[in-house]
């Protein structure tokens, strides 16, 4: 891997529970991530997988510094920034930037474009010198695909696609070298995903960027990501490259989910084999002990209750195309299902 | 608006289109921005007209209160009314304090059209300037709880914390100060013939309404992804208030004022009837009201004039309130 | 045939002018049968449902012409009364949003009772029981117990399993799901797609699925209509589509699914952007973003033309695209 530029340790934001209006008292937490460990190299794509609920945009937005984390480290180029705040929060804020998932409401309605683009040269007045400014977001609205002469309009004036790339445009005028994209096009129409997806893969080698892109299609997230991690109920379960989570995925989830994937294509209804899980997803607020996917998994022992395990690769699999880091104390013993199961 | 047949479908015209990034296939993109905004989440949701080029939701609501009917009417009356609190001699010659006591309780009569009254003044000319007292009232209680309410509301509901806590429960505290009682008690303690005390009595009790609309509606923007858009980028919380919370909150601020200006002027002429409001030789028409509500019987014009025209000035606030939220009501957008 | 739509034109009184939101549908329906009606946001299909339903909003929609014939009764012309015994009864609708589609102060027992109240005129106890069976069927876990509680004390999948037993309280000959798992999660979309078909087998019912996930089409759906600008550009089984789209649009949705050897290419991708209703572009409507575009597309409206033994597609170079 390429030098490590972005690097998570030991992640966990618990959000209290309290009770009582004037008093008032914590009951509880909700365990929205609890310990999650990850690296990010320069210029890499990784992709973070999971349902709604698993923390992953919690993460997300403790890595643009929206959220506090209540435990763990995120290094910037090997610099705590967990703690920063002021002038050096500012500086490292220049650098990881984010991508909304909503492109109708991550704009201002009230902002021509040429304000929302141009805005972060006004809160770092040192990145372009005030002349210069709108012949930079013009040029910005050109590298992600808008007419430049629309700078003067408003975000209502265009469509969700649209709408999104202007978001895109705002994240890239810092020049930032980490991207942090939340479900960037879950909201927009399936013929205009693929334009914003090829635009953030060419962004990416234009301006040299790393990605961590997180989104609940797995296709598109395969398409994209050099590596994957799935997140389950607030952790990491499984982590490694795209050829080798989807193709040799060794915790149960991870095979489950790619199961049930809908594929396009009639013609494997017939053969595919389908884990449907059963149940729903628990509570953070109330997680089971031990492996948090215990719950609905099929393999679950008492062990699994006992036990939390541990991200590791599976000592079945020290080496070969299935070795890498999975949260299951059966990983070893599962047979990686056929390649097929996603196209 | 007519959709007038766009040229710019036509593929072969060059210059128009937007440049897509490339894709599979590459090749020049002959789509204009202004037909291709989709049908989005709801069909009420309506892209621009094709001439158009910057459209603010500021102007949409124009455009939109332009043609509202209410809108017009209203607008053109409270112009009027305005006007004549300004210069009420344009359309009032005489002098309303000037009063010849051997015309008292007279019906109309020429060049006095709406008749005398008690003390023998002239009724035309004490409604025209009734008006001052009642605009300038209703205008400054207005800005007054406006500006304290959306200023101390806004602030709480950006920052949160025990501020929001403090300020939810003094605001509840004023709330509970019953109309009237409130006025018969602060207001008799009061000299002054200005107007000054009705208006800081108004203030006080309207700013709590305000300030809770305008706390609402900034927690309600502050959640919004922009919000966050600008945190991430580094904005403080000054620029975050200011450019991105307090634009896309002050709409319902607005309107609340709007039909409230018109409640207060209502509760200005209450007050004055009780005899705690303003006093003579201030002219208002709460207290030609009052004056003539005894004589009811005898001289009916005495309250009918001052009254209608209390009641239609009301009215034409709530009205503008009324088409102002039409206009911006983001629900109806 | 079970329902027919024919010729059904709906349009929307906007601020800003008329919005031709449905152009001319033509679809059928028959017992047992699944129709996926395929299409992005503005493209139609589900104003169409709601028409079909007759749970259109009108004003500001209008049906501005077309038949809809269920069991060959026309819908349109059919007296409110009538139409109201139709719907509920006889076809029923699930939605997308459960949560917003049932009312939070009522318990979910009391909601599916009530069905049975109103429409068999049951006792209230019996109703209950019903409501229970009801939510066995839709294998919601300790019905029972759970007959009391209340919608938001359910998890998303749950309550949309609520949704299809309300729809399924009357044994209606059809069901019309509006993206029904589009807010669930992949592993619970799974879950509940099954049990949809599941059920559709038991009762025999037809079927009309709205969506846009192509993934969930090829899993479920006998026939497809892809909708495009408030037109269908192109129907077909579901096995001949995949392997042989006859429109450019239904082409373009399915070259731009990323696949596996694709990796690190550019997708493929739809240029442009859906198209404005209030302005919908002279000739074919997708003309401005196909990339098999001529003079003529520009021009003239291509007619939905038989392609096939079961197939139509709205295109005029329909050959060019099956072929190439």
């Amino acid at each position: 891997m390429a030098e490590t530029i972005l690097e998570v340790k030991d992640l966990v934001k618990h959000y209290p529970l309290t009770q009582g209006v004037l008093f008032k008292k914590q009951v509880g937490a909700v365990k929205a991530v609890d310990g999650v460990s990850f690296g990010l190299g320069r210029g890499e794509t990784l992709g973070i997988v999971g349902e709604s609920g698993c923390g992953k945009s919690t993460v997300a937005k403790m890595l643009v510094h929206l959220e506090r984390p209540t435990a763990g480290a995120i290094s910037y180029k090997g610099e705590d920034i967990t703690k920063l705040s002021g002038r050096a929060l500012k500086a490292v804020r220049r650098n990881i930037q984010m991508v909304f998932q909503d492109p109708y409401t991550s704009l201002n309605p009230r902002m021509t474009v040429g304000d929302i683009i141009g805005e972060p040269y006004d809160i770092h007045p040192e990145v372009a010198p005030k002349g210069d400014r709108r012949r930079r977001v013009q040029e910005l609205l050109d590298v992600v695909g808008l007419n430049p002469e629309y700078i003067n309009r408003y975000p209502h004036q265009f469509s969700g696609g649209q709408r999104q790339r202007i978001g895109i445009a705002r994240g890239l005028a810092l020049r930032p070298e980490v991207i942090v994209a939340d479900e960037p096009v879950s909201a927009l129409d399936v013929s205009v995903q693929a334009q914003v997806i090829n635009l953030l893969a060419r962004l990416q080698s234009e301006f040299d960027l790393s990605y961590v892109f997180i989104a609940h299609d797995l296709s598109i997230v395969r398409h994209i990501s050099d590596r994957v991690g799935v997140m389950y109920l607030g952790r990491v379960v499984e982590i490694g490259t795209d050829t080798q989570i989807y193709d040799h995925p060794t915790h149960p989830y991870t095979q489950a989910l790619l199961s049930a994937v809908p594929v396009p294509d009639p013609q494997a209804r017939a053969h595919r084999e389908r884990i449907i899980l059963t149940g729903d997803v628990p509570s953070p607020a109330d997680p089971p002990s031990g492996c948090p996917f215990r719950t609905r998994c099929w393999k679950a022992q008492q062990r699994c209750a006992d036990e939390v395990p541990l991200l590791a690769v599976p000592q079945a699999f020290s080496s070969g195309p299935a070795a890498h880091p999975s949260a299951c104390h059966f990983a070893g013993e599962i047979q990686p299902p056929r390649a097929d199961s996603l196209r | 608006m007519p959709e007038p047949e766009h040229p710019a479908y036509d593929p072969l015209q060059p210059g128009q289109g937007e440049a897509i990034a490339p894709t599979g296939q590459g090749g020049p993109m002959d789509l204009a921005l202004d037909e291709a905004e989709s049908l989005e989440k709801t069909l009420g949701d309506q892209p621009s007209g094709p001439r158009e080029k910057a459209r603010s939701l500021w102007s949409d609501a124009w455009r939109q209160l332009r043609r509202n009917p209410v809108f017009i009417i209203s607008s053109l009356m409270i112009l009027f009314l305005v006007v004549i609190a300004i210069w009420p001699q344009l359309i009032a010659s005489g002098d309303p304090l000037q009063c010849d006591l051997s015309k008292s309780q007279q019906g109309s009569a020429p060049g006095h059209p709406f008749g005398y009254d008690t003390q023998g003044c002239d009724v035309y000319t004490r409604t025209v300037y009734g008006a001052r007292a009642s605009i300038t009232v209703g205008v400054c209680a207005t800005l007054g709880a406006a500006l304290l309410g959306s200023v101390l509301g806004g602030l709480a509901g950006f920052f949160g914390g025990w501020g929001d806590a403090l300020l939810s429960r003094v605001a509840d505290i004023f709330f509970g100060i019953p109309v009237v009682l409130g006025g018969l008690v602060f207001l008799s303690v009061v000299t002054s013939t200005t107007v000054w005390p009705v208006v800081g009595f108004i203030v006080l009790l309207g700013w709590p309404q305000i300030a809770r609309i305008g706390r609402g509606s900034v927690i309600t923007a502050k959640q919004n992804d922009y919000v966050q858009a600008a945190r991430a980028l580094g904005a403080g919380n000054g620029r975050m208030l200011l450019r991105h919370v307090a634009p896309n909150a002050v709409a319902p601020v607005i309107v609340v004022a709007t039909i409230a200006l018109g409640t207060y002027i209502a509760l200005e002429a209450t007050l004055s009837f009780l005899g705690v409001g303003l006093r003579p030789p201030t002219v208002s028409w709460g207290i030609d009201i009052s004056n003539a509500a005894s004589q009811i019987r005898n001289a009916p014009h005495m309250l009918l004039w001052p009254a209608g025209a209390l009641s239609l000035t009301v009215l034409a606030f709530i009205m503008l309130g009324d088409a102002v939220r039409d206009a911006l009501d983001p629900k109806l957008r | 045939m079970l329902l027919e739509v024919r010729d059904l034109h709906v349009e929307f009184r906007t601020r800003d002018g008329v919005a031709k939101a449905v152009n001319g549908v033509n679809y059928s329906v028959d017992e047992g049968e699944t129709l996926a009606v395929l299409g992005e946001s503005g493209s139609g299909k589900s104003v169409t449902a709601q028409a079909v339903m007759g749970i259109l909003d009108v004003p500001p929609g209008r049906i501005a012409g077309g038949e809809i014939l269920f069991k060959g009764r026309d819908l349109l012309t059919m007296k409110e009364e009538e139409r109201r015994k139709v719907r509920g009864a006889d076809m029923a609708m699930i939605f997308q949003d459960a949560l917003s589609s049932l009312n939070p102060v009522l318990s979910v027992g009391a909601q599916l009772g009530e069905m049975y109240e109103v429409h068999r005129g049951m006792s209230r106890k019996d109703a209950k029981a019903k409501a229970v069976e009801l939510m066995d069927r839709v294998k919601i876990p300790a019905a029972r117990q759970r007959v009391g509680d209340y919608p938001h004390q359910f998890s998303g999948g749950m309550r949309q399993r609520i949704m299809i037993a309300m729809a399924l309280a009357l044994e209606p000959s059809l069901i019309i799901a509006d993206e029904p798992t589009t807010a669930l999660d992949v592993t619970v979309q799974a879950q509940v797609m099954d049990l949809l078909a599941e059920l559709r087998r038991e009762l025999n019912m037809g079927l009309i699925l709205i969506t846009h996930d192509l993934g969930v089409v090829a899993d479920v759906a006998d026939k497809i209509a892809v909708m495009y600008a408030g037109r269908i550009v192109e129907a077909a089984p579901v096995h001949e589509i995949y392997a042989a789209p006859a429109h450019p649009y239904t082409r373009g949705l399915l070259d731009s699914i990323p696949r596996l050897d694709q990796k690190g290419q550019e997708l493929y991708a739809i240029k442009g952007l859906p198209p404005n209703l209030l302005a919908i572009p002279p000739g074919c409507a997708f003309n401005p973003r196909c990339p098999m575009a001529r003079a003529l597309c520009r021009t003239e409206v291509p007619p939905l033309a038989q392609v096939g033994p079961d197939r139509a597609s709205a295109c005029f170079f329909w050959k060019e695209c099956l072929g190439g």
